[in-house]
């Protein structure tokens, strides 16, 4: 965890990146200790991609301190880069070569011999269980199944960090669960995890610890609980009312939740004991059509944090 | 330099696939070529003939011209679609750029592909032409070099051009406007002394003429003037330098951001 004496796995202190006039990353700061995993959580444009690219020595550094496996990603990318893996937003797998070629050759870019590079691929292969597909073409691969791939050709070298970009965007659920069972199984064996995500429910399984990043800098860190607790309340009660029913006197809510949200449609009321809060409100004669008491999540923080509108 | 090499052999094993079915074509083309142009043409040019050609065939004048004239085909090809497919198509490229493999290890590792590409082809036609009885000189056999000087020359420059565009549309005016007047005006056919003095200025400025002369230079083994020699060697390595420091700042330019 961050409190560890151990020293850190990726440093940064003031860490920019500028295209041109426009700032996608605003001198922020963070440490990944070894073995963490360790999440970017943001709108899309809020600075998640270029950060894991900077770590992963593909995008130079504008300004500040960046320090990855304690070495500098200026003078050092392709000692950095020999020890990481990397699964990109998007695939760039090789379409013209065979699902088993392109863990071969992936191999040895990281200069294994052909021996060594085809053992690890029928290994891994096996691992994101794509076995049978060994001689298949890429081209008709399912997306759950390229994704595999990408994540089995980032392991080749057997990195003791993995940088994981969107790992799971636009996969059908039964290919994410089996991707976060893959990654919780790297994270057991010691493998530091860095990802970013815009899916809640991805943070909440796979991140020990977490920032929220919003245009361009961090507005949040602290594990999933942590951040839970501190920007929202235990509870959530979801009060929804027919088209221009909601009451119109906002007054009704007072004194019943630490925070009150209203929608075109619908009343989120942030309270520690989400029933007591319904309970109270009915007394006070409020008739909603639906009325919804849940756990507070990420979500929740999340949009607290960086909006509801959209961001285009 | 070990990921020069490695990005070869990303291209070598992509070529497996495929190499029977171009062994065939690399083959026909010149065949085909040298028996309509050389032989068919050549025979109408002979007979006609006011000893333009000193005592050599028109096909053993044609022959070591087509030869280089290929390999700036083959380099047209190898240097835009296959370069954009790994910059914007397959995003290969950045597949690499995230092992230790770097941007110097992309652009030489391509180069060497195509220098392995051109060997091939023009090895091929080499032997075509041995076929025929279309080489004069023992010499000849260094045309499979000036074959692959002459493709280096055009693919160095093309695919520092095509690391900078974002769709394939100017590639085929590449073709139409670039290298097909080329192949038809820089002394391929006939000598460039033909032409009027201001396009024979260009063909001498622009890499063909200077392969096609060269190649022919040895094949005919009428070598006159070293001095001739000097001058095609020195535009070709200036071609294929100029087109390589070209190429490794536009991939850098786009590659990393």
């Amino acid at each position: 965890m961050a409190t560890s004496s151990e020293p850190a796995l990726i440093h940064a202190r003031g860490l920019t990146k500028r295209f041109g006039a426009f700032t996608a990353v605003d001198a922020i700061d963070f440490d990944v200790a070894p073995g963490e995993s360790f999440g970017f959580l943001g709108p899309n444009g809020a600075g998640k991609t270029s950060t894991v690219r900077m770590i992963g020595c593909v995008s130079p550094v504008t300004e500040g301190v960046l320090t990855v496996l304690g070495l500098d990603p200026a003078a050092d990318s392709s000692r950095i880069k020999s020890r990481i893996g990397v699964v990109p937003q998007q695939d760039t797998l090789d379409m013209e070569l065979t699902v088993r070629e392109n863990l071969v050759i992936y191999g040895r870019y990281f200069d294994l011999s052909r021996r060594e590079a085809g053992r690890r691929a029928d290994e891994l292969l096996e691992f994101v269980q794509l076995g049978e597909r060994a001689k298949s073409q890429v081209e008709p691969l399912s997306g759950g199944m390229k994704r595999r791939l990408t994540i089995a050709r980032s392991l080749i070298n057997e990195p003791s960090l993995l940088l994981l970009d969107e790992p799971t965007t636009g996969l059908d659920p039964q290919a994410r669960h089996l991707l976060w069972d893959r990654l919780y199984r790297l994270k057991q064996r010691g493998v530091t995890l860095v990802l970013t995500t815009h899916f809640m429910d991805e943070a909440e399984q796979l991140c020990d610890r977490l920032v929220v990043m919003d245009k361009a800098k961090i507005v949040a860190v602290g594990s999933p609980r942590e951040l839970i607790e501190q920007y929202s309340t235990r509870e959530v009660l979801e009060l929804r009312f027919p088209a221009d029913a909601a009451p119109s006197d906002a007054s009704i809510f007072d004194g019943v939740a630490s925070r009150v949200e209203q929608l075109p449609d619908r009343v989120l009321l942030y309270a520690d004991d989400g029933e007591a809060a319904a309970s109270v409100l009915h007394d006070r004669g409020l008739r909603p059509e639906t009325s919804l008491v849940r756990r507070s999540s990420l979500e929740d923080v999340f949009l607290r944090l960086t909006g509801r509108s959209l961001i285009e | 330099m070990t990921a020069a090499l490695r990005v070869l052999e990303f291209n070598a094993m992509g070529y497996r696939r495929v190499w029977r079915g171009t062994l065939f074509s690399t083959f026909l083309s010149p065949v085909l070529f040298l028996a309509a142009m050389g032989v068919g043409l050549g025979t109408f040019v002979d007979q006609g003939g006011n000893g333009a050609l000193g005592p050599f065939s028109y096909a053993a004048f044609l022959a070591p011209g087509l030869l280089a004239g290929q390999a700036m085909q083959t380099a047209g090809f190898e240097s835009t679609y296959p370069i954009m497919g790994a910059i914007i198509w397959d995003r290969t490229y950045f597949g690499m750029l995230a092992t230790p493999i770097t941007v110097p290890g992309i652009v030489f590792g391509q180069l060497g592909w195509m220098a392995i590409r051109m060997a091939m082809v023009s090895t091929a036609f080499f032997i075509v032409m041995v076929a025929f009885g279309l080489v004069a000189s023992p010499l000849g056999i260094l045309s499979i070099g000036v074959g692959v000087m002459t493709g280096l020359a055009f693919a160095a420059p093309i695919m520092a051009f095509a690391a900078t565009r974002k769709n394939d549309q100017a590639f085929s005016m590449i073709f139409r406007f670039g290298l097909t007047p080329m192949f038809l005006f820089s002394g391929t056919f006939f000598p460039i002394e033909r032409l009027p003095a201001r396009i024979q200025l260009l063909a001498e400025i622009l890499p063909l003429h200077h392969g096609v002369a060269l190649a022919r230079h040895l094949c005919l083994g009428d070598a006159a003037d070293r001095s001739d020699q000097v001058v095609h060697v020195v535009v070709l390595s200036a071609y294929i330098v100029a087109g390589t420091i070209a190429a490794l700042i536009t991939f850098r330019r786009t590659l990393v951001r």
